[in-house]
């Protein structure tokens, strides 16, 4: 219990710390950012406690939109993934998904990846949608929650390959 | 009773959700109307000094450019030195007072961002040093923005690629005004809007700012005409500007406090009130 708790803790920092730093800073083309802070949520234990998770997402959304002037956009994205995992967990790996050892900090399966692709879907198009607020942005909605969630995926499959737990 | 504290027990979480979504939801739009003061602003103790250390890292990385930038403010103001006589280049001066009276005040842009619709800068000057929300920002190449939020060291900048910011600017040569807006596609452009057809503008005409408004004064550059639409619905020009300062790239720059805003905001007040 306390060993997970730690792991989540200090997951929370280091990503946070990563996203405000340097990913936020990453602006190909000018407007393509990538948010791979969302791992957090996505590597939360499945059976973990629940209104800790709510509560550390809009935390962490909270934070960052402080550093990044939003209001509270980021905030709401994460909360709203955050209460929506259960659904995509039973989406992406069946009904029964509670019983089983999901571990998703390991090689990249079809129902891993699903998962993966929904979250970072989810979260993207909320994320700017309540960005630009205005219907007359929609293609560039579109644009932007297509390219950057490429790159959010992308970049997550790299981190989780990276530290993922030796086997021998 | 008894069933009301059941209902809560039993939608603890959904409850617990629709609480943290409201609040998120509240301070997004709340963050969409103009000029209101913020909670979750970059302009506080932790953020600020958080980006004033990243920023004496990535500092370095620019000097370069800062000192080209630097060299070149320099050799421009000599030349006015030098040539003090000709005062075509030199901004209009007041017959009785000589200069507008304004100060100005020396900061250093310490977050940038230019990736969002509505983008903004944090400058590590703030209240302590007089700094004080709609006061304008500007560089050695022309304007950058708007102050926003204020905190004792540190304070936002509305920057001019935000779809919310909104300045006053005019055609150099023949003194036509309109209003600056910025339509979120490119960094390096922004809009002039409301240009009435009369005014005869050519691709590379100079944009200045307007006199009309007081966070600004009047002949600071802006940028050059690029391209030129005709608006069909309002028969207005809406123009392409290509800005003098590269958004992307800010080092230092300057707030102007002029010194006779609140004289005239409590003049336009009083005659409201009449």
């Amino acid at each position: 219990m306390n060993s997970t708790l730690f792991v989540n803790i200090f997951r929370f920092i280091l990503l946070l710390t990563a996203q405000i730093i340097i990913f936020n800073n990453m602006n190909f083309l000018g407007y393509i950012s990538p948010f791979p802070y969302i791992l957090f949520i996505i590597l939360y234990p499945v059976n973990g406690n629940k209104f800790g998770l709510l509560f550390a997402s809009f935390l962490l959304g909270l934070i960052l939109d402080m550093f990044s002037n939003s209001g509270g956009i980021h905030a709401a994205a994460c909360v709203i993934l955050a209460y929506y995992r259960p659904y995509l967990f039973r989406f992406a790996f069946g009904l029964s998904y509670e019983y089983q050892t999901i571990k998703l900090n390991d090689v990249v399966t079809p129902e891993r990846f699903s998962f993966i692709l929904l979250s970072v879907v989810i979260h993207h198009s909320i994320l700017f949608i309540l960005e630009t607020f205005r219907i007359s942005f929609f293609w560039d909605i579109l644009l932007r929650t297509l390219l950057s969630s490429i790159f959010t995926i992308l970049l997550c499959l790299i981190v989780i390959y990276l530290t993922k737990p030796n086997r021998r | 009773m008894q069933q009301i504290f059941n209902f809560i027990f039993k939608n603890s979480n959904r409850l617990l959700f629709l609480l943290l979504l409201g609040i998120s939801l509240s301070l997004t739009i709340q963050s969409h109307s103009y000029h209101k003061s913020k909670i979750i602003s970059s302009a506080n103790c932790l953020t600020g000094g958080v980006y004033e250390r990243i920023n004496n890292v990535s500092e370095y990385l620019n000097l370069k450019t800062q000192n080209a930038a630097l060299a070149q403010e320099n050799a421009a103001l000599r030349s006015i030195l030098f040539n003090a006589k000709d005062t075509a280049s030199v901004p209009k001066m007041d017959s009785i007072k000589g200069l507008r009276p304004a100060n100005i005040i020396v900061s250093k842009v310490i977050h940038n961002s230019y990736d969002s619709y509505e983008n903004y800068l944090t400058i590590n000057s703030g209240s302590l040093q007089g700094v004080k929300s709609d006061m304008g920002v500007i560089n050695s190449q022309g304007i950058v923005g708007i102050i926003d939020n204020t905190s004792p060291k540190y304070a936002t900048v509305i920057s001019l690629l935000n779809i919310k910011s909104q300045i006053n600017a005019k055609i150099k040569k023949s003194n036509h005004f309109g209003s600056l807006v910025w339509n979120g596609k490119s960094t390096g452009f922004v809009q002039l809007i409301d240009i009435p057809r009369l005014a005869a503008i050519r691709k590379g005409d100079t944009i200045v700012t307007g006199g009309q408004s007081v966070i600004f004064p009047e002949n600071l550059n802006i940028g050059t005409v690029d391209k030129i639409y005709i608006d069909n619905q309002t028969n207005y020009y809406t123009l392409d500007i290509k800005l003098f300062n590269d958004m992307t790239n800010l080092g230092h720059v300057y707030i102007i406090k002029s010194k006779d805003r609140e004289e005239i905001i409590n003049l336009e007040k009083r005659e409201k009130n009449e």
